[in-house]
């Protein structure tokens, strides 16, 4: 199961994830949501540390971080 | 440890709030707040005039809309009538310290058991950028195009400054969300006014340093660099007043 999970509809593409993300995981996809905006998505997602940072800063809650897995994975 | 999911306070509909503004995280840490005192059921919300009108679309308990600046003076009254209830305002710096400054003031004054939490994005947004009372001196808005304080508009109002004076105020904080550092001690705020009025303290406000990067005519970065290093300059964070 993914540690984070974005939900791209929601998004409207501010960036705070991106400029917040402390392993600088994250990017502006090229692609395109419902709206016509870019959303973030990981560059590699074993580097993300489920910080938990990027739903934090999200005006949208359009992120969720499943912190449990991934303390599941490290063990 | 904690999965970090959107919380059932929250309804699913979409905010109309623009890229990179600070109210959605505040809504959330608002919501954080009701779901995690487990108090949905009986919260009362009180809506203002401004950017955070539609609140009543996005939280699952009840809300109701005032008059523009009133929610001080509505919330009261709910309050007195329901004293079981919980109440709070959620208010923008036009709503609050212009229009509402009177209604804000006598309400500390009165020491009403209520908490309001105070939105201060330095400028009036829904109505497209407009100088308000928070506006930082020099800063430029439709209606201060040479920068405020050039023609007498004077220096910008300090809430939690002004209202420090009033004995009937029990706790007034100043936090901001541009960091994620200020996002969780925004909610430690937050979380302390709820608790507050639940253990019948009296007049709690929060006051959040936010960002509106489309009035400020800035990027999300440039707004975010602007709080930290402007807008926290000119408002210091800090508790002003712990009676608690």
């Amino acid at each position: 199961m993914k540690k984070i999970h974005f939900e791209k509809h929601r998004c409207k593409g501010c960036g705070l994830c991106v400029l917040f993300c402390p392993q600088k995981n994250l990017r502006m996809s090229e692609d395109l949501n419902d709206q016509g905006l870019s959303y973030p998505e990981e560059i590699d997602p074993a580097c993300c540390t489920a910080c938990g940072l990027c739903f934090r800063m999200c005006p949208d809650v359009a992120i969720e971080v499943y912190q449990q897995v991934a303390k599941d994975k490290k063990q | 440890m904690p999965n970090l999911t959107r919380t059932e306070v929250l309804t699913d509909a979409q905010t109309h709030y623009c890229p990179g503004c600070g109210h959605g995280i505040i809504h959330r840490l608002v919501a954080e707040v009701i779901d995690e005192l487990g108090i949905r059921e009986k919260t009362i919300g009180t809506a203002p005039v401004g950017c955070a009108v539609l609140l009543y679309d996005y939280f699952n308990c009840d809300i109701i809309e005032c008059a523009h600046g009133r929610p001080p003076a509505v919330a009261t009254g709910m309050k007195r009538v329901q004293p079981d209830k919980i109440v709070f305002t959620y208010q923008g710096d036009g709503d609050l310290a212009a229009i509402g400054t009177s209604e804000t003031i006598h309400a500390a004054n009165r020491g009403e058991n209520i908490t309001v939490i105070f939105v201060n994005n330095a400028i009036y947004g829904m109505t497209g950028g407009q100088m308000a009372p928070t506006t930082l001196t020099g800063m430029f808005s439709t209606t201060s195009q040479d920068g405020r304080g050039e023609h007498g508009e004077g220096p910008p109002l300090k809430v939690c400054e002004l209202l420090s004076s009033l004995e009937g105020v029990c706790y007034l904080e100043r936090t901001a969300v541009s960091t994620p550092k200020d996002v969780i001690s925004a909610k430690r705020a937050i979380k302390k006014a709820f608790q507050n009025q639940i253990d019948g303290k009296g007049f709690s406000l929060v006051e959040v340093l936010s960002m509106c990067p489309t009035d400020w005519k800035l990027s999300t970065a440039k707004a975010v660099d602007f709080v930290n290093n402007e807008m926290k300059t000119a408002f210091p964070l800090g508790v002003y007043v712990d009676r608690s």
